[in-house]
């Protein structure tokens, strides 16, 4: 049922597995939908779809896969009334019902409206009126193949019209699907220690053997601090102008880093381009918003881990000009490999990540930069395969 | 649908909407659990309560937190009391099922009566949580390896699982739940909350607050907008200090109730002035 709907969601990007939509077959056999196409909504959304991020794309594609769809809304008060007492029971046989019957929708529609202004009082089992238990093509618990269900449990509003007002819409959020995936990756960026201020907690097996075996036999506990991770992390992003283009790619990597908490720190900067005598505090690079990059290699200590994320294509000057900083009205005295080198000499651990394909490095804008770079920081690309590499690369003593 | 008994319908101090009762109604007729996410202070775990209240069935709340693990909710094995037993002569040592110490998850299973069981903030806890409760969640049964003893449930507890998105939730996971995403409450409902929490409360104060109240909402500079819970806590501060109705909007008094930050109230009172603010970058 409604598989050209499945298929739909797929190909309008909604992951939607085989075994969800089993769910809801199942949902509707036991009759979860009340028949209303605005109950299916609701079911579709609450088992298919599993995260906010993705409800305005299901509205979109519900409105494409339904559109016309519209269950009737402006029935007087009185009618639902009559509609919704009592029910009739009726043999299958004892009328046969119009030859006539298939109608298009909107013919039906405008049927129904007519019958509206013409209807002064209650039916029940005719074949003309809007009433329960006919063959009418409109009413209730009636036996019309095409007709208009009234009354019950469905309700005013269609459901199209509701999927087409699109309410989610802040929600959505595409760069939200593969945060996980860094994650996981960054996981693996530990080093235990116990060495860190904590109540001592675990037991220590080994120990507790000995001190026993000293105290004849009698059980002696020792506990010992538990281990703590003890990698620090210096995140340094090159933002704006030719990273704009992966910034969405960026922005997952930095999404996966704030939330990996298992860091003893985590401390972020900004810069154009190339390193020069400031690293700024957000990506939006604005003068005077920063921080002395003397400060930073002074007060963080060798023991970090650099990760410099960057494109690394750049004009040549940019690195080995005085004065070459792209940013109108900053001159820098020292090169931009100077700070480099800098960085290079002062943490024992650094990797340079780069949103470029490897492939693509020699022949990308900047390539002559991309090489220079190259050879003083170990250079990765942004990809699962590259990062993990990276990482590895900042773990191995 | 009217012939299922255990149906959903709200209680009397909790709003429900129907999208959110249609989602729990369903969980439950599927079996599956319901996870709920929503921004902080829409109720989400109020609804578990509700759901215990409106269906007559205890609750068990597991709240988790940065270093539970998957088997504290099923079992723990108290090793150590056991060694301690063995020296003293005390209890009976050969018996290890006295030292397993049913968890929560272990806790809801093991009810005669069907449970609710909320699994509170999710997130909370390490990345591969979910993961661990995959099969638990889904046969509803584990295994006690010191006892080589099965636990099944006996009745499905009905689950409910919140999460205030600090950290995405694994596919395998997300596919076994059923979804639900509690929006903010729109004035209309939250009236019928303030309602719901104060009884009639006088309508102009109401008015003056839930005015008051939209308006800090709409900046889009403040760090942490108020919600749900801060404002039926200003509405009782209000009410205990009798502030002067009229100028509620003008001078919003005790807004450190509202806000929680210095900034916000700052940043708050600046937009107020102005219009709006230039603190922005």
């Amino acid at each position: 049922m409604f598989l050209e709907f499945f298929y739909l969601l797929r190909l309008r990007g909604l992951k939607v597995s085989i075994n969800e939509w089993m769910v809801l077959m199942d949902a509707m056999n036991q009759g979860l939908a009340h028949s209303s196409l605005l109950a299916f909504y609701h079911l579709c959304r609450c088992i298919l779809i599993k995260t906010e991020a993705d409800y305005d794309k299901l509205d979109s594609v519900f409105a494409e896969y339904f559109a016309g769809i519209e269950t009737p809304e402006d029935l007087p008060e009185e009618f639902w009334k009559w509609l919704s007492e009592e029910d009739r029971e009726r043999d299958i046989n004892d009328k046969r019902v119009h030859e006539n019957v298939i109608h298009e929708l909107e013919e039906l529609l405008e049927m129904f409206h007519e019958r509206i202004k013409e209807q002064k009082e209650r039916h029940d089992g005719g074949t003309y009126w809007i009433g329960t238990g006919g063959t009418s093509v409109m009413g209730r618990g009636g036996y019309n193949p095409a007709g208009i269900r009234t009354g019950g449990h469905s309700r005013h509003r269609s459901a199209v019209q509701i999927a087409g007002e699109h309410h989610y819409r802040d929600f959505r959020d595409d760069q939200v699907i593969d945060v996980r995936q860094y994650q996981m990756a960054f996981r693996k960026l530990r080093q235990y220690s116990t060495r860190v201020d904590a109540a001592k907690t675990e037991l220590d097996i080994d120990e507790t053997i000995d001190e026993t075996c000293d105290n004849a036999g009698m059980l002696h506990l020792v506990y010992e601090r538990p281990r703590k991770n003890t990698v620090k992390v210096l995140l340094l992003m090159d933002s704006d102008g030719s990273m704009l283009m992966y910034s969405d790619m960026c922005a997952r990597l930095f999404q996966a880093l704030r939330k990996s908490n298992h860091f003893k720190d985590l401390k972020v900067y900004y810069f154009h381009n190339c390193i020069y005598d400031h690293l700024y505090n957000n990506p939006y690079c604005k003068r005077g918003d920063w921080i002395d990059t003397e400060w930073v290699l002074k007060n963080l200590d060798e023991e970090y881990k650099v990760i410099f994320v960057g494109d690394a294509a750049m004009a040549p000057s940019e690195l080995y000009r005085r004065g070459g900083n792209a940013f109108v009205g900053l001159f820098n005295e020292e090169t931009g490999i100077t700070w480099l080198d800098r960085f290079d000499k002062r943490y024992k651990k650094k990797i340079w990540l780069n949103p470029i394909q490897r492939k693509n490095w020699e022949f990308a804008y900047g390539r002559e930069t991309i090489e220079a770079i190259g050879k003083i920081f170990p250079m990765f690309d942004l990809t699962m395969d590259g990062l993990e590499k990276g990482i590895k690369r900042l773990l191995v003593r | 649908m009217s012939n299922k008994l255990d149906t959903f319908k709200g209680s009397s101090n909790y709003v429900a909407t129907d999208e959110l009762m249609n989602a729990v109604n369903v969980s439950i007729a599927l079996k599956k659990p319901l996870l709920i996410k929503g921004e902080p202070g829409t109720g989400k775990t109020m609804l578990a309560e509700a759901i215990s209240e409106s269906l007559g069935m205890p609750l068990i709340i597991w709240s988790i937190k940065s270093t539970t693990k998957a088997q504290d909710g099923l079992y723990v094995y108290d090793t150590v009391q056991r060694l301690y037993d063995s020296q003293f002569g005390e209890g009976d040592v050969s018996d290890i099922s006295q030292y397993i110490k049913l968890g929560k998850l272990g806790e809801a299973f093991t009810s005669d009566q069907q449970v609710v069981l909320l699994i509170d903030e999710i997130d909370k806890a390490d990345l591969e949580f979910p993961n661990d409760l995959l099969w638990e969640l889904d046969k509803m049964e584990f295994y006690i390896n010191e006892t080589k003893e099965t636990i099944t449930a006996k009745t499905r507890p009905i689950v409910i699982i919140t999460s205030n998105a600090e950290k995405e939730l694994p596919d395998a996971f997300l596919r076994r739940c059923i979804f639900h995403y509690i929006a903010f409450p729109d004035e209309e409902k939250m009236r019928e909350i303030i309602k719901v929490h104060f009884g009639d409360l006088d309508e102009k104060l109401v008015n003056a607050a839930c005015e008051a109240f939209y308006k800090i909402r709409e900046m889009d500079d403040l760090q942490k907008k108020p919600s749900t819970s801060e404002l039926l806590d200003w509405l009782q501060a209000l009410m205990l200090s009798g502030a002067d109705v009229d100028s509620i909007v003008e001078k919003i008094p005790y807004v450190g109730v509202l806000l929680k930050k210095n900034q916000d109230i700052d940043m708050m009172y600046e937009i107020k002035e102005k219009g709006y603010s230039l603190k922005r970058w």
